[in-house]
């Protein structure tokens, strides 16, 4: 006889077994913790939908309601969302190399002893609000680009990207580019970090008795081992800056044109950046619209980052399977 | 005998044989100090040229950074063609990648040297008793200071510690201690998609919460709480489910022996050994979003005078100051430009002080596990 008896209910105690006594506290306790993951369930899609609700009437708006455009409410958020992932591509073209080379010197060069010190100090980056990134790029870094940015028009200028006139004051796109690189590079930096660390020492043993130099060994055994980390975290870096805002508010001098050209003084603002400087001026139907470019903020990065995560979630299946 | 035995590969370029550089038997090996005395001379070089050029009036003006540069790259270039002509191809491009890469870190502490001597200079002018006992009311040009600000951050902040540290450490515990199947799933998922939430899309979210309530053009101090817990529950979240993993499970299973229910096993077994990590992570949470300014920007809004009330009216806080000292100067530029370095300077020792003491708790307190 292998069939349970029938009369027996599913997940009731067997003979032999005793039953846990529920206790009140148990089940006040797994209540609020079920509550608390609930709420957070719950909160996200509320931002959703509270998102949708206040966008709705910038998406149905007529033509001509919108500022700087006489078109739709799609006329008027192309050039934005063509400023925001503009401006997070070049600052990812500048950071990732820098974070690759960090994290190499941090994971595999750099003394064994001094690898922590050293990565609390490109931490320290991440400890500067974004706020003081964007005084010190006014401020600082913009004035100081501007010889750069002439010589670069002057010498480089007909490369489509580096077309002049170059920009008098420094604020324009690489400037922001160059300040959302510094802001990413450590978390790029970290999570590259960790990644090199657990390529197999074997590999790399084995890489250097078959006599390969330190640079072979790291092609051959750590890059390939790291090279879904390094995208994932290059991901995860391009989401932050998509995101950022005081910075570029304060350091570009924004039009509403889509234009790749990166010294000049017309450029294109970024969805964060315009709704930090037009939100407490804005009523109305421009608030609407407002939200709505935060809608679609929300989405560019929710794709960057699922991105991100399905390519680490495939390299850990493929580790297992292995 | 001051001439010692040439090295075998002296000997075959001395007797004019061809020699293979490729072939890393055949070539020679540069001396230990060939590649820092090359680099130190090249920055040496590049500085004392740049100095000269610049005493003589023939560049307009000493630029550190640009020589260093020239140096840098001119010291790579040494290296990797001496290196070529002496070593063979492969050694060479070892030496150009580890100068790459050790370039690659000074180049960005630039940037971090550079911000913060920056915001120490500029900001020391004005730390001083009045920026931290006055607030800017009815203050045009000279003096003010931002007591309101620091009073609206503390209170802020505290409010989204008090929402998100509930929620995300019971979420923790949910997620490590009852959770499974689909819920505990869809937590996890959906955890990592509000750590990707831009911040200025958690300040609209909280924005849209509140025009439901209190209708169009709503800021109060409390809003901008919500925002920063939409931001902060994530962190929380992520690093207490961490700790609570790194738990034992020995430990539980030792409480359940005894008799003592689920509930109280996590509260006096689970939850203490984990505390030290768990106020860690909460201590960096608070240090994340206590320089956010987008959020703060747009529904707690700004203002110039005290504001002690959370659930009424704009509300200052340290990052906003930051920015509209900047961004709204008066007749006086110079003014409101020092008062900005000097929230930037309080704000930075802020978010530092918040770092160490979490780095501290984790060393002092460290669960002493595996005895």
């Amino acid at each position: 006889m292998t069939a349970p008896a029938p009369d027996q209910a599913p997940g009731a105690a067997l003979p032999g077994e005793i039953e846990a006594v529920e206790r009140r506290g148990d089940r006040v306790f797994s209540r609020v913790a079920v509550g608390a993951g609930t709420a957070i369930l719950v909160a996200l899609a509320a931002v959703a939908v509270f998102l949708v609700a206040q966008s709705l009437p910038a998406i149905w708006a007529p033509a001509g309601s919108f500022r700087g455009t006489d078109g739709t409410f799609w006329d008027y958020v192309a050039p934005l969302a063509f400023g925001t992932v503009w401006a997070a591509a070049i600052a990812l073209v500048i950071a990732v190399p820098l974070a690759v080379g960090i994290a190499l010197f941090i994971s595999h060069y750099a003394p064994r002893r001094l690898a922590q010190p050293l990565g609390y100090i490109i931490d320290l980056l991440a400890a500067v609000p974004s706020v003081v990134y964007g005084l010190w790029g006014i401020t600082v870094l913009a004035p100081a680009t501007v010889p750069l940015y002439e010589w670069l028009a002057e010498n480089a200028g007909w490369f489509p990207l580096f077309a002049g006139p170059a920009s008098g004051t420094g604020r324009t796109v690489l400037t922001v580019a160059i300040v959302l690189a510094v802001m990413v590079l450590p978390i790029i930096t970290a999570l590259c970090r960790e990644v090199f660390v657990q390529t197999p020492t074997l590999h790399q043993e084995a890489a250097y008795a078959l006599g390969a130099t330190w640079w072979e060994m790291v092609r051959m055994t750590v890059f390939p081992y790291a090279r879904s980390g390094i995208i994932s975290a290059s991901m995860l870096g391009l989401g932050r800056a998509l995101g950022e805002t005081m910075a570029v508010a304060m350091v570009l001098s924004p039009s509403a044109i889509i234009s790749f050209a990166v010294l000049q003084s017309e450029n294109p603002s970024t969805i964060a950046a315009n709704i930090a400087l037009n939100f407490p001026e804005s009523a109305g139907l421009q608030v609407n619209a407002l939200i709505a470019t935060g809608l679609v903020l929300f989405v560019i990065t929710l794709i960057v980052n699922s991105l991100a995560r399905w390519i680490v979630s495939r390299h850990e299946r493929s580790l297992e399977s292995r | 005998m001051t001439q010692t035995a040439p090295r075998p590969a002296t000997t075959a370029r001395a007797s004019g044989a061809p020699i293979d550089a490729t072939n890393a038997y055949v070539s020679g090996r540069l001396p230990r100090w060939a590649a820092p005395g090359l680099t130190a001379a090249s920055l040496g070089g590049a500085i004392t040229v740049m100095a000269l050029l610049a005493a003589a009036g023939a560049i307009a003006e000493f630029s550190l950074v640009l020589a260093i540069a020239i140096g840098t790259i001119s010291a790579i270039v040494l290296v990797t063609a001496i290196s070529l002509m002496a070593e063979g191809r492969r050694a060479a491009t070892n030496r150009f990648m580890i100068a790459l890469v050790i370039s690659a870190f000074v180049l960005a502490l630039l940037p971090l040297v550079s911000v913060l001597s920056t915001v120490v200079l500029n900001g020391s002018a004005r730390f001083d008793l009045e920026f931290f006992t006055w607030s800017m009311r009815s203050v045009i040009g000279e003096g003010g200071g931002a007591l309101h600000a620091i009073v609206g951050t503390l209170q802020i902040t505290a409010w989204a510690t008090l929402i998100s540290v509930p929620i995300g450490l019971f979420a923790a515990i949910y997620l490590v201690e009852y959770g499974r199947g689909p819920l505990a799933r869809a937590i996890t998922f959906f955890v990592d998609v509000m750590t990707g939430i831009p911040s200025i899309v958690a300040g609209l979210f909280a924005y849209a919460l509140f025009v439901l309530i209190f209708g169009e053009g709503v800021r109060m101090g409390f809003a901008g709480s919500v925002a920063l817990s939409v931001l902060m529950i994530p962190v929380v979240v992520r690093s207490s489910e961490e700790m609570l993993k790194l738990v034992p499970d020995e430990l539980r299973e030792a409480s359940y022996a005894l008799g003592v229910p689920k509930w109280l096993t996590i509260a006096k077994v689970v939850l203490p050994t984990a505390a030290a990590g768990i106020i860690t992570g909460i201590t960096l949470a608070i240090a994340r979003v206590i320089g956010e300014t987008a959020p703060l920007l747009i529904v707690a809004g700004f203002t110039s005078s005290m504001n002690y009330n959370v659930f009424s009216e704009r509300m200052q806080s340290l990052p906003v100051f930051v920015y509209t000292q900047y961004a709204n100067p008066g007749t006086d530029v110079d003014f409101y430009l020092e008062r900005a370095w000097t929230g930037a300077l309080t704000l930075i020792i802020i978010v530092m002080a918040l770092n160490l003491i979490a780095r501290l708790i984790t060393r002092l307190f460290q669960p002493r596990v595996g005895r």
